[in-house]
């Protein structure tokens, strides 16, 4: 099940993105985060030990949201809008 | 007369609005650089697009002061320079390092007023990384901003304001509150009263929050400690202490945190001086209650320099504001000056009573287990952080951090920094004051290393009429 549940913006045009290859649909609205975690429960998984995380202070402090994209290039979930096309990775590189 | 630079303003949160405002109305025209796409700060913070609820049903009973911010702060747009979305990552000589759309730019100021904000203050707990545990800051923006919760079945944790707040905001939005677990007992919430005669408004919609929360059947413990957050690969469960009894509440979602923390890093490479606050607990940039630091030049406002709330952070932005228009040899409203400042120390002797109702459980510190995580970015446990304290006799929190990492990592000690000034107090025996305080250093958070280079430097852009 999803860590997060939406309440409104329901109706909002969807945006498509894929999460480790599989394609999802966002909202108009949602950060990268939102996106994510109505459709998982992690947001990438700890350089150190492997253990799933999905972010903390939803606020752009705790740098705890970054995640991958196949390109290579980094987000920070929270603070990045959703757009359309993005091809995100929550699974580490091994 | 000489060309001076535009004022800068960094935060566009309750504080930085009403700054800007004032700095406009006196003919400046300020750059107000700003992380967030719209202007609110966290706790007036919009969504992205409309969402289809209203500014009642966002912001509760705060709605007609957070519609008459962003009001207020539109009409501005004209006489402002500013930029949204935008990181200023380093400050040094009057000229302030900012990351914008990958892009960088450079932007000289006189005047540099912070109004950098809070986040939520927190202590290491077992299992705090798992997802779907988050600060309550976090949850409420989840649910304000981005119209989702956490979690179907959701325990609210911690002390502070917040705390209840944030869990009425949710049973309000439908969630099952499984449970509401202060740190402070009960007996803590006496102090309240002593709150009635200088904010009863306030005061008595916590009383009601709280009420209603009891009433809907929300189990509501306090003095609660040893707490524990269990699950596989997310939350599942918490575990606590209270009244002497062992409890384990069942959940998929977990709202966290221990009252605010300033947002300091700034104040820091400005060359402020810095002082140990004992009511915030942290080492804070010393401010004169104008807004005025140890820097000339450089003032501060709201939650970043001490912690206050929203309404504080109204009247000192628009208080540091008038400290500009002073330090310019501009004309200013003096006895608006002496209101803001009477405001602030009634807001302030309100704070007081806050703190005790909602106290910090400095002793959960104590007892952290060597296992518990307590930099969240590089896994660096507090055992570690001990034995560490131990092997180098240290008791500095630089060279903590310096031999351990703690602090080190992407966050900059933003979240285990206070954790990591209590443990190695504790391990020394020395009082918290005088283990030292992390460094800030730029960039204050992570920039791309490929920025493309500064599209203009504005240093030549100056203000013709001062």
């Amino acid at each position: 099940m999803p860590l997060f549940h939406r309440i409104a913006r329901i109706q909002k045009a969807a945006i498509p993105f894929t999460l480790d290859g599989v394609a999802c649909e966002g909202k108009a609205g949602d950060s990268v985060l939102t996106a994510i975690l109505c459709h998982a429960e992690r947001l990438r998984q700890s350089e150190f030990s492997g253990a799933p995380r999905a972010g903390f202070c939803q606020m752009g402090a705790c740098q705890d949201c970054w995640v991958q994209c196949e390109d290579g290039e980094r987000l920070r979930a929270c603070s990045t809008p959703l757009t359309e096309g993005m091809r995100i990775i929550t699974a580490r590189r091994t | 007369m000489s060309a001076r630079a535009n004022p800068l303003i960094v935060g566009a949160g309750p504080a930085g609005i009403r700054a800007a405002q004032a700095l406009v109305a006196a003919g400046l025209r300020p750059t107000v650089v700003d992380e967030a796409p719209r202007c609110g700060g966290q706790i007036y913070r919009q969504p992205l697009v409309d969402d289809g609820r209203d500014a009642q049903s966002r912001y509760g009973s705060e709605a007609a002061k957070a519609e008459r911010l962003h009001r207020d702060f539109a009409a501005l747009q004209d006489r402002i320079d500013y930029r949204p979305q935008a990181l200023l990552w380093n400050l040094r000589d009057g000229i302030a390092d900012i990351m914008h759309d990958g892009a960088h730019q450079r932007v000289a100021y006189d005047g540099l007023i912070l109004s950098t904000g809070a986040t939520d203050r927190v202590l290491p707990l077992p299992g705090w990384t798992l997802p779907g545990v988050f600060t309550l800051g976090a949850a409420q923006i989840a649910l304000k901003a981005q119209a989702c919760t956490i979690g179907t079945n959701v325990v609210f944790a911690g002390s502070g304001p917040l705390l209840y707040l944030v869990a009425w905001q949710y049973l309000r939005a439908g969630v099952q509150v499984a449970a509401v677990l202060d740190a402070a007992p009960l007996s803590a919430k006496i102090n309240l009263w002593r709150g009635l005669p200088l904010a009863p408004a306030v005061v008595l919609r916590g009383l009601k929050m709280a009420a209603e929360l009891k009433l809907s059947g929300t189990a509501l413990h306090f003095g609660v400690a040893g707490l524990r957050i269990e699950g596989e690969a997310r939350v599942e469960r918490i575990a606590f202490r209270s009244g002497g009894r062992a409890h384990s509440v069942a959940c998929d979602g977990v709202g966290y945190g221990l009252n605010l923390r300033s947002e300091t890093q700034l104040a820091d490479l400005a060359g402020c001086a810095f002082r140990f606050d004992p009511r915030d607990r942290a080492h804070l940039p010393v401010n004169e209650a104008s807004g005025r630091s140890s820097v000339a030049g450089v003032y501060l406002a709201g939650d970043g320099a001490r912690i206050a709330g929203a309404d504080a952070a109204e009247a000192a932005g628009e208080r540091a504001a008038l400290a500009v228009l002073e330090d310019r040899g501009l004309p200013y409203d003096v006895a608006r000056a002496a209101a803001l400042k009477r405001m602030l120390q009634r807001i302030d002797r309100l704070r007081d009573v806050l703190e005790a109702a909602f106290p910090y459980p400095a002793h959960w510190a104590d007892e952290i287990a060597d296992s518990t995580l307590l930099c969240r970015c590089e896994e660096i446990s507090a055992g570690e952080a001990r034995q560490a304290i131990k092997d180098f006799s240290l008791s500095e929190l630089n060279r903590l951090k310096a031999v351990s990492r703690i602090g080190m990592g992407r966050c900059q000690g933003r979240v285990c920094g206070g954790a990591a000034a209590e443990l190695l107090a504790g391990e020394t025996g020395r009082d918290i004051a005088s283990v030292g305080r992390l460094r800030a250093q730029a960039p204050i958070k992570p920039i791309p290393f490929a920025l493309t280079s500064s599209d203009q430097t504005n240093e030549e852009q100056h203000d013709e009429a001062h």
